[in-house]
């Protein structure tokens, strides 16, 4: 402890997140928590990547130390690229979530914007509705789903997804979409108004450059979200070569009781580095849109 | 350029009425300022003349032409908003070429228009900048260029200056004010400053509570008021009133205002012998008493001297009075002070209906 009165004085005068200051306090006040945040959050990641290099003998001898790998090999990814149809997987599951990400988007800015700035009976009724359609779970709604998708005969082709996706991602890029939206001053509209633009030119030209991250954090968010989906490509999908990524690596490398773990761990690492890099291109204005749109 | 009149509006948010038959013209090359307390209605009317808010009875014309079912871009008219409204990600030069863009103005006519506005204002070496890099003055000034650019028949203005600190509203005002002297276009100008209305307005139409209270020149209001709302609005600091009832007893009347007060009155208010009113009279129009004039004791309660003038407020009859006083006295708060109200200085309102009598 400082005795020293003036200094006392001085730390008393002093606000806000000066208590960091001294390197022993910044170490216990931030970087221990973030360290152990960072080994919970990291760690499967570690025993993915470790899991995936480790040759098959060195995966099952219970004498070696399982924290690390003695003699690293890339057979589990040439297996899991050559012998499997991983590419056709991993190229299905970014048509399917491409394709249902910018029809969701583009719905979802139409309904936002609709429901927000055009005035008629019961807007906000249909906000409300639509949230509420987001609240249903996809275990329950795979049911129905199913029977439409069969009616349509879209079974076991990638606009089975493409189509039911949407039904999970709009909601939730409505709502988000309808905040950002709302920050919006009313005035720019209505000046643009004034200044002769229809409401089509004043969405494309004012609203949606204003929106970029709002819009950019939705698409972030349906983009991981059919990435990482599950249920509806288990179900909706039969053959091998339709499949996407997390369905694909669990059924056709898991063959009855017998874990492939080298390739399927492979398999798992691969498929999340797409949304790795999308986060890592747009993590700024993922953040920046949560604190509102347009900043004067 | 065109005339605009407005003619028995009415304006209902459901079933509440806000805008109670409304009628103005305002003639071609005007300013005319519409003040009032807030929730007057008088942005209300601003924005039905620029057709944001639909008119629920009544009829805008301008020019010739009347508007009411006339979308806003087809009414050629231009808005200045408070909060300035400029487009964030567009610069300066993008803000004030949108409309014309949208119309598809010819290249070069847009540049030389926008090059002209900015001229004008003294916006040209700001044209690459984002409104977020510009002072308030400056985006008020580049809202007034967006404005300009179109050379729209009406100029509407939507109490553009609240946003700016003392010192600028009044550097802007005077800017406004010559602007309008050069492009003569009629202009409509929303304020709840009387101070603005007064020095900027060609006109002045007082609004209370959706009606008009008064319409005409600043200083026809000022020395006229029609009733005791716009006597009490114009004017700064604003009007001294006591209620009383008139003695005429055959030469120069009174007024007792209670508690063993009276005021003097001049001559002719005979005929409202015994008639409770509002007197009314202006804090300049309160000098220091002569010995034998008539005049009105109070004590002072506070002094605030301002440099140029002083001003005095005093306790009569339990009221608070104001006097202003331009040549300097020694006051003191707690003294008494004789207070001589100009006799023809004085108004007379109707107790009940607040008219001047």
């Amino acid at each position: 402890m400082n005795t020293n009165p003036a200094a006392e004085v001085a730390r008393d005068d002093s606000e806000g997140m000066d208590y960091l200051v001294s390197l022993p306090r910044r170490m216990v006040t931030v970087y221990l928590p973030i360290l152990c945040f960072l080994i919970v959050l990291l760690f499967p990641f570690y025993w993915m990547g470790l899991t995936s290099i480790k040759p098959n003998d060195e995966l099952i001898d219970r004498s070696l130390n399982p924290w690390w790998v003695v003699d690293p090999t890339i057979a589990h990814y040439y297996h899991l690229i050559v012998n499997t149809d991983y590419p056709v997987w991993m190229w299905n599951t970014m048509l399917v979530a491409v394709t249902a990400t910018l029809l969701s988007i583009a719905a979802s800015v139409m309904a936002a914007y609709a429901i927000v700035r055009i005035r008629y009976a019961g807007s906000r009724w249909v906000g409300g509705m639509i949230f509420l359609a987001y609240l249903v779970p996809p275990s329950i709604l795979f049911i129905p789903l199913a029977l439409v998708v069969f009616q349509y005969g879209l079974f076991d082709s990638p606009m089975a997804l493409i189509l039911t996706y949407p039904t999970i991602l709009i909601p939730f890029s409505t709502w988000l979409l309808m905040g950002y939206f709302k920050s919006i001053p009313y005035e720019l509209e209505e000046c643009a108004l004034i200044d002769g633009a229809s409401r089509w030119q004043i969405l494309t030209r004012i609203v949606l450059p204003l929106s970029v991250p709002g819009i950019i954090s939705a698409g972030i968010f349906a983009f991981t979200l059919c990435w990482n989906e599950f249920i509806y490509a288990l179900v909706f999908i039969s053959s091998s070569e339709n499949k996407t990524v997390p369905v694909a690596v669990l059924s056709e490398l898991v063959e009855g009781d017998i874990y492939h773990w080298g390739p399927l761990m492979a398999g798992a690492l691969l498929g999340s580095v797409p949304v790795c890099i999308v986060y890592s291109f747009f993590v700024e204005h993922y953040v920046s849109s949560m604190t509102g749109a347009v900043k004067e | 350029m065109a005339e605009v009149r407005i003619r028995d509006v009415r304006k209902s948010f459901g079933h509440v009425e806000v805008i109670h038959g409304v009628s103005v013209d305002i003639a071609d090359g005007e300013f005319v300022v519409l003040v009032g307390p807030s929730g007057c209605g008088k942005s209300t009317l601003l924005r039905m003349i620029a057709g944001l808010e639909r008119i629920s009875d009544g009829q805008i014309l301008i020019g010739d032409r009347v508007v009411n079912q006339v979308p806003p871009k087809e009414r050629d008219v231009a808005m200045v908003f408070q909060n300035y409204a400029l487009y964030p990600h567009m610069k300066v030069y993008d803000n004030m070429a949108f409309s014309l863009k949208l119309r598809g103005a010819d290249v070069g006519d847009l540049d030389a228009r926008v090059r002209r506005a900015a001229d004008i204002l003294g916006l040209t070496a700001l044209l690459d900048r984002f409104p977020r890099q510009l002072s308030g003055g400056q985006r008020q000034r580049v809202a007034m260029g967006r404005a300009i650019v179109r050379d729209p028949q009406v100029f509407l203005f939507d109490e553009p200056l609240s946003n700016l600190d003392a010192k600028l509203r009044v550097q802007m005002r005077t800017e406004i004010k010559e602007l309008h002297q050069r492009l003569t276009t009629t202009s409509v100008y929303v304020t709840h400053d009387q101070i603005e209305a007064m020095t900027m307005a060609d006109r002045i139409v007082v609004m209370h509570d959706g009606i008009v209270e008064q319409i005409g020149e600043p200083l026809e209001l000022y020395d006229n008021p029609r009733n005791t709302f716009v006597a009490g609005f114009i004017g700064s600091p604003a009007m001294n009133f006591v209620r009383g009832t008139v003695r005429a007893n055959g030469g120069p009347g009174r007024l007792e205002a209670g508690e063993g007060v009276s005021f003097p009155l001049g001559d002719g208010w005979s005929a409202h012998d015994g008639r409770p009113v509002v007197y009314g009279i202006r804090p300049e129009h309160l000098v220091m008493a002569e010995p034998g004039q008539p005049a009105v004791d109070g004590e002072i309660a506070v002094v605030e001297p301002t440099g140029a003038e002083t001003l005095l407020v005093s306790r009569i009859a339990g009221a608070e009075f104001q006097a202003v006083f331009r040549e300097r006295h020694a006051f003191r708060p707690g003294e008494r002070v004789a207070l001589a109200p100009l006799l023809d200085k004085v108004h007379l309102f109707d107790a009940e209906t607040g008219q001047h009598l």
